[in-house]
């Protein structure tokens, strides 16, 4: 059996090593390219939103390299990402493929299920075996995490940021190539040294949240790299959620981690009390509790026609207005617009900048 | 006599600005860019700065979509996005405006000010039926020049309704009334309100417009349209004196405040290296991953000057760069 899988920023890093333990072959997508963007665009659904699209080009380049079989996430709620991966098989069958999709659902009550899951997918694991391959799964997306956020403070602070943004992609590369325990710490740790060596301007940068629909906001192929673009910007960005709060949630039934997923929920209360798919309420809830610490502003990212999005962002006028912080909504998709999110992402930054200076002469 | 140079290359027009130590417009060019920036950066360059020494030039600010390609080839003190330009521009004149309307040749936007400060902004995202772009392909089609489009809609007693969510609709709503035999002042003054209501659609999105608002861009010139806004928010709108050219005045006010801030001289290249210069830009196909991104190459003679377009930066950072071992 030759597994794929799709891309999702940097959880390929993790799945990858998770099925490795399971001992089977694994072949990763290429990373995401223009050709991944052609395929999707050209077999998927016009009005069907971009990570369907990516998901979609990601497969078609992995069963073309050799992959025979497909692993990919399930879900519910009124967001269509529950219905993706039925949809995908769908597509595949039609342009003639031959392989097996396997669909991880979320565990309804006891997280032995993901570990028999597990199990079934694996060639002759126990469910020990299977305990195993999640844990060192955990912690290497752990360590990619720790140097994500220890990048996301460095990377605005720079004074050489293209050196800042050298030494992480090596960092990811090596934690990616590392194959056991003590060597990816080792490797972590070397990287997250080697960051905090940078001389640095001295300068307090801006701190701006970073909210919406996880692919969007995880992916940076699916985002115009955003987060890059700020951190040029000298500004500090603050991702609203990581794989890992979404590994947990979602597949792991919340037991690898306190999910912080209750407070975004109170925090989102009166603006938004209800559950309206995919992340709409965690965005509403982020944004608040941004505003809440003192962040300069908010940027909410996601895929055109998201639905859940633009119920959030109907509302985060309001919660702009009551909870004083700026926010700007940007949608993607397959049209690289990078020179307008660039202006965007100036003009706001620029306008933030302003704003900061003037309050801070007043008080 | 010293003077600050302000530049605006957009997808439609190139504008320039030259203004004094004080910030008084000392002279002004609004050209098209007729897709071809680095000719426009040239042109609009020897013609503003006619009668003019190049020693004169203590500050240069760009600003527009070609701001980076300006900055290359002009050498400028500030590389400005077209938001700040355009909100510093209007409070110069107007220090109490809480509304800028501008819409240009291939966007729109809405800027909402406090005390002088941009506290909100919008710009058109999908859709180019609020853009002068699609005023100017309506008035070809109707067989009007440009310049006539507003003094001919004023004419109109009563507007054609047609519908403006999207100019695709607009243009066959239009072209349904044409052949009903409505007289064309309706439908120009139609076309005006249409595109004014999809601007506060799009663009303004519920955003709370508050006076005084200001109206700029080259799509200011057309008094029809200026009129629309006036009827549908019920609210005075103003026009201020160099509305062509705000980008541009507003790109020069920001380096005179920098250079001034700073003190520092300024980064200009000159006469020699702008009017001397063969500038050619070249694009490729990089083939360093499956990405293949189309990287663009700006050369001067046989000089590279900058590289851009690739998503790794391996181009755009590859002069003075630093391989990490």
């Amino acid at each position: 059996m030759k597994i794929t899988f799709p891309h999702m920023g940097n959880a390929h890093i993790a799945i990858d090593a998770m099925l490795e333990k399971l001992k089977l072959e694994v072949i990763p997508p290429p990373p995401i390219s223009k050709k991944t963007f052609e395929l999707g665009v050209k077999y998927c659904p016009e009005f069907a939103c971009m990570p369907l699209k990516i998901n979609l080009g990601n497969f078609i380049e992995a069963l073309e390299m050799g992959a025979d079989t497909i692993l990919m996430a399930g879900g519910w709620g009124p967001c269509r990402f529950g219905y993706y991966a039925q949809v995908e098989r769908d597509i595949l069958n039609d342009l003639g493929f031959e392989y097996k999709m396997i669909i991880l659902e979320a565990p309804d009550s006891r997280v032995s299920e993901l570990f028999n899951q597990l199990k079934a997918l694996g060639e002759n694991v126990s469910v020990w075996e299977a305990f195993k391959a999640v844990k060192y799964a955990w912690y290497k997306i752990k360590i990619v995490e720790n140097l994500e956020r220890r990048f996301a403070y460095i990377h605005p602070r720079a004074e050489d940021k293209n050196r800042a943004e050298d030494i992480y992609d090596k960092g990811l590369q090596e934690i990616q190539s590392a194959d056991d325990k003590h060597e990816v710490e080792r490797v972590g740790l070397k990287c997250l040294e080697r960051l905090n060596k940078l001389a640095l301007t001295g300068e307090e940068p801006l701190k701006i949240g970073l909210v919406g629909e996880i692919y969007t906001v995880l992916e940076p192929m699916a985002n115009c790299s955003i987060a890059r673009c700020l951190g040029r910007l000298n500004v500090e960005v603050d991702n609203s959620i990581y794989i890992s709060d979404w590994l947990n949630d979602h597949l792991l039934g919340g037991l690898a981690k306190k999910s912080h997923r209750k407070n975004l929920v109170r925090c989102a209360s009166p603006y938004l009390n209800y559950f309206v798919g995919g992340h709409g309420l965690e965005t509403v809830g982020s944004t608040v509790d941004y505003a809440r610490k003192k962040f300069d502003g908010v940027i909410q990212v996601g895929p055109l026609t998201c639905m859940p999005e633009i119920v959030a962002q109907s509302v985060l006028g309001m919660v702009s207005k009551e909870e004083g912080i700026p926010c700007m909504t940007l949608y993607f998709d397959e049209h690289a617009g990078t020179a307008g999110i660039q202006t965007r992402l100036e003009a706001f930054t620029d306008m933030l900048r302003r704003k900061k200076i003037l309050t801070g002469f007043s008080c | 006599m010293s003077y600050y140079l302000g530049v605006d290359i957009g997808s439609v027009s190139s504008n320039f600005v030259l203004v004094d130590e004080a910030a008084n417009v000392v002279g002004k060019i609004y050209m098209r860019t007729e897709g071809n920036p680095v000719k426009a950066v040239k042109e609009g360059y020897k013609q503003v700065m006619e009668g003019i020494d190049d020693e004169q030039i203590i500050g240069v600010g760009t600003t527009g979509s070609g701001r980076h390609l300006a900055d290359i080839i002009l050498g400028a003190d500030v590389v400005k996005n077209e938001i700040t330009a355009h909100a510093v521009a209007a409070s110069s004149f107007y220090p109490d405006v809480r509304t800028i309307i501008e819409i240009g040749g291939q966007d729109s936007k809405m800027i909402i000010l406090q005390d002088a400060i941009v506290s909100d902004f919008a710009m058109n995202t999908v859709c180019a039926a609020g853009t002068g772009s699609f005023l100017d392909q309506q008035a070809s089609r109707l067989n009007i020049l440009i310049q006539d489009f507003g003094p001919t809609a004023l004419k109109s007693k009563q507007a054609v309704r047609i519908a403006g969510r999207c100019g695709v609709f607009a243009e066959s709503d239009m072209i349904h009334k044409q052949q009903m035999g409505y007289p064309i002042e309706d439908i120009l003054m139609g076309l005006c309100e249409a595109l004014v209501r999809n601007y506060l659609n799009n663009v303004g999105k519920g955003k709370k417009i508050e006076t005084p608002v200001i109206f700029q861009g080259g799509v200011a010139a057309n008094a029809g349209l200026k009129k629309a806004f006036e009827k549908i928010l019920q609210m005075e709108i103003k026009v201020p004196p160099y509305y062509d050219v705000m980008g541009a005045l507003g790109a020069a006010i920001l380096a005179r405040e920098y250079i001034e801030q700073y003190r520092r001289a300024t980064v200009f290249k000159g006469d020699s290296f702008i009017i001397d210069g063969q500038f050619h830009s070249r694009s490729f196909e990089c083939k360093g991953c499956p990405n293949m991104c189309e990287v663009v190459c700006i050369k001067r003679d046989q000089e590279v000057l900058a590289y851009w377009g690739d998503r790794c930066k391996t181009w755009e950072t590859s002069i003075g760069h630093q391989e990490v071992i």
